[in-house]
């Protein structure tokens, strides 16, 4: 079955695209080319492959289709998928530049390492859309893993580049819901606490990683002087020589346990950036309610501008109010035309502020259905994380065992 | 030759070695082959005479002793402890003593037990004599009188238990040394009442210090230059090298120590991080919770880890470090030949001995720092497992994904 680079992923086969196709992050290459500003620029492609599931199971094995994307490219199907599914908890792409690093990791995005990472990160991120309810069966998604040529122009046509660009405005701005829902924004919280707990995380993790490597390392230098040692005597020489080799080895032993780890500090990413995704539509959610809610306070404005027109009170101040006030009543015609102009704008109101009720419904609805899916998600792939994680340990102290039991071995012949 | 003895039969155990009171006659003997081959073949003339000086001296007797000590098996008649650290308060000062307990059969013993107190200052004191009176032979270092870096408190309690420790050493390699266990110095040492102790240490030179200058021209002589027998530059050499590996290894040791240290500062962070989390979470709580728990126990497993390297492995390398310093300084160069070949003899009886013993206790140390590191990660495998368990029975109860 076919699951993906990072295995532990819960990725349901069940749903639309996988079902046709599998699809995998095979290749990262080096490219060179002028960019925007006719300069010079390197940077890494990735080859999406996609394969029809019949045929892989049907033995015959044909070549994938496969395609070169880079990362710009991915975090414009991200951007496109965020503006046109906003009550989705869309998928995290793997981070832009390395952080949280110890020193032996490089933050170089073109280092090899992170570019496999990245790989791996970029796979996991399609075979996560790809089995998503809602984005498996988008449209751009699908020619962005078939259609090299001519998919950016695609994409923009789409025009949501526009509502991108009104949404951002809207989101950046600071709006304050009067009747914020509570369990939207329970989730915020939730998602503001899970970003801030995996950062820290991440943190020390790293730094222990880092004191991990140096222990292991200045093991080392018992091989050298053993070795060196070794030479100068004659009954010792023996068990002191292989000694030293055993303390090479567990010196050389932590550089594979460091890169395991680094996988699992990858799962903690994931979901430190999903975590974003989560704050993002309840950010989303907040924008719609508040839009709602300016909706109804403009119609009720403008009923109440009504009556205060038909029965002559004011009742709140008004600008106009004043000014006819100051400068003389209104003809009837006049104020006939007001109170027809009101009618429509009324009438237009409501319009808008049934439709952006039901805008919000809807919204609330599929929004709490994506949650809840992404609260499965994460529950199962956290846990499977951290079982990852006491295989990792476990397999460290068993090769620990070994290595001191064999240096007591050689110990004991000195 | 009067008043002296040897005292060959030492399958009884009693082995004890007697010193003459006047010895100047010994040392001009030297010159003359016969004397040295009489003494070779000599054997049992027992006489009831305690020693009465920490001075061994007539060469052939050192010669026998070696001899003896080649053959004999290690019959052990002398036991000593030290234990018991307790502070003591003067007006003056304050200081630890500790108690020293003796268990012995020895004959020249009064009794067959003996417990006193000692502060370090009379460990200095014992060391000082033995090497004085013994300036070729190899003396185990004590550990150093001031604390090196890193501690702020003299009197806190893993520094007195190291000491403690370092002291028990000492005394056991004197008590096991062929030579210095005879010595006056060291049953007086084991065996007086404080005030005797004091008054026996204010005893002018006199007498000893004349013994002293005669031993120091031997080993003036030992360490003569000239005409140097292969072999004691050999072994010169092999000092230097051993002196300067023992002391990387210290080096390395202390570093190991260190990194570990900085390792745990950064690991007691993990857990409580683990255990922030599982606040935010429902179904993710308990077993956030589970891993902070782990990450706990291995923090201390690895505490108890950098405590057993401070505690065991660094005092012994550092000792032989020390010890190196003292047998580098043997290499004082000066005069006459001809003792050479006598004190020679001594030399590397002393030397195959001290040899003997260091391999035996870095061997044994090495082994037991390693058999301890096997401890700590059982351990900790011991609980991550534990853990994978307690996954294992929940997702099989929950019906969940299986986990091959």
């Amino acid at each position: 079955q076919f699951l993906g680079g990072l295995g532990f992923v819960m990725v349901e086969k069940g749903t639309s695209l996988l079902k046709m196709m599998e699809i995998s992050v095979a290749e990262a290459e080096k490219r060179t080319g002028k960019n925007a500003v006719n300069m010079q620029e390197t940077y890494t492609v990735y080859l999406i492959e996609t394969r029809p599931v019949d045929a892989a199971s049907e033995g015959t094995n044909p070549v994938p289709d496969s395609l070169w994307r880079r990362y710009s490219e991915f975090e414009l199907l991200r951007n496109y998928l965020l503006v046109t599914y906003p009550f989705s908890v869309v998928p995290p792409l793997p981070e832009k530049r390395a952080e949280f690093v110890w020193h032996k990791l490089s933050a170089d995005n073109m280092d090899p390492d992170f570019v496999e990472r990245r790989r791996v990160g970029l796979e996991n991120f399609l075979l996560r859309v790809a089995s998503h309810p809602d984005l498996s069966s988008d449209k751009i998604f699908y020619s962005f893993l078939t259609e090299e040529n001519g998919w950016k122009e695609t994409v923009f046509e789409t025009g949501f580049q526009a509502k991108a660009d009104s949404r951002l405005k809207a989101l950046n701005a600071t709006f304050r819901v009067k009747n914020p829902d509570k369990r939207f924004a329970e989730m915020k919280h939730y998602g503001d606490e899970l970003q801030s707990v995996i950062s820290q995380l991440l943190r020390v993790r790293a730094r222990a990683a880092d004191r991990l490597y140096g222990v292991y390392k200045v093991h080392g230098n018992y091989g050298r002087v053993f070795s060196e040692w070794s030479a100068i005597e004659k009954e010792m020489g023996d068990g002191l020589q292989s000694a030293g080799h055993h303390m090479d080895a567990y010196a050389a032993s932590v550089d594979d346990i460091l890169e395991e780890e680094e996988h699992y500090a990858d799962q903690l990413k994931e979901y430190l950036f999903y975590a974003d995704a989560l704050r993002a539509v309840c950010r989303k959610h907040e924008l719609t309610q508040y839009e709602l809610e300016m909706a109804a306070q403009d119609l009720t404005s403008k009923k109440q501008q009504r009556e205060e027109l038909a029965t002559g009170t004011i009742r709140t101040f008004s600008l106009k109010g004043m000014t006819s006030k100051l400068f003389g009543q209104e003809t009837p015609e006049q104020r006939e035309a007001k109170v027809k102009m009101l009618e429509t704008q009324i009438e237009e109101g409501e319009e808008l502020v049934k439709e952006r009720n039901t805008e919000c419904e809807e919204f609330v609805k599929s929004a709490w259905v994506d949650i809840e899916r992404f609260k499965e998600q994460k529950d199962h792939d956290l846990r499977e994380a951290l079982i990852s994680y006491a295989i990792m340990q476990i397999s460290m102290c068993k090769k620990g065992i070994q290595v001191w039991n064999n240096a007591k071995e050689c110990f004991s012949k000195m | 030759m009067s008043g002296f003895v040897v005292d060959s039969t030492v399958s009884s155990g009693n082995s004890s070695v007697a010193i003459p009171t006047d010895i100047s006659g010994q040392i001009l003997d030297l010159d003359e082959d016969d004397d040295l081959e009489v003494f070779s073949k000599d054997t049992t003339v027992t006489d009831g005479s305690s020693f009465n000086a920490s001075m061994q001296t007539s060469p052939a007797s050192m010669i026998n002793q070696y001899k003896f000590e080649e053959d004999a098996e290690d019959t052990k008649d002398i036991f000593v402890t030290v234990d018991n650290p307790e502070s003591h308060v003067t007006a003056i000062e304050t200081y630890i003593t500790y108690r020293v307990v003796t268990k012995t059969t020895r004959s020249e013993f009064d009794s067959s037990e003996f417990e006193v107190r000692r502060r370090y200052q009379d460990f200095l004191w014992l060391k000082g004599r033995l090497e004085e009176a013994h300036p070729t032979l190899i003396v185990h270092p004590l550990p150093e009188k001031f604390v090196v870096k890193g501690m702020v408190e003299r009197f806190n309690e893993d520094f007195i238990e190291t000491r403690r420790r370092a002291l028990h050493r000492f005394l056991n390699k004197i008590a096991e040394h062929p030579i210095f266990s005879s010595s006056e110095d060291f049953k007086i040492f084991l065996t007086a009442a404080p005030g005797e102790l004091t008054s026996y240490k204010k005893q002018g030179p006199g007498f000893l210090s004349r013994m002293g200058e005669t031993v120091k021209a031997v080993a003036a002589a030992v360490r003569g230059v000239r005409n140097r027998p292969q072999e004691f530059t050999e072994m010169q050499e092999y000092v230097e090298a051993f002196s300067q590996k023992i002391s990387s290894l210290d080096k390395v040791t202390q570093r190991i120590v260190r990194e570990q240290k900085e390792y745990l500062e950064e690991l007691k962070e993990c857990g409580p991080t683990y255990a922030l989390w599982s606040q935010s979470e429902e179904e993710l709580a308990e077993p956030l919770k589970d891993v902070a728990g782990c990450v706990d126990r291995c923090c201390k497993e690895t505490e108890e880890q950098v405590k057993n390297l401070n505690d065991n492995l660094i005092p012994v390398l550092h000792e032989y470090a020390l010890c190196t310093d003292t047998l580098k300084m043997r290499d004082d160069l000066d005069k006459a030949e001809d003792r050479l070949e006598w004190a020679n003899n001594a030399l590397k009886s002393d030397w195959t001995r001290w040899q003997k013993d260091m391999r035996t206790d870095l061997r044994s140390a090495f082994v037991d720092t390693a058999e301890r590191n096997v401890n700590y990660y059982e351990k900790c495998l011991a609980v991550w497992e534990s853990f994978l368990h307690s996954q294992r029975t929940d997702a099989e109860g929950n019906g969940n994904v299986d986990f091959s």
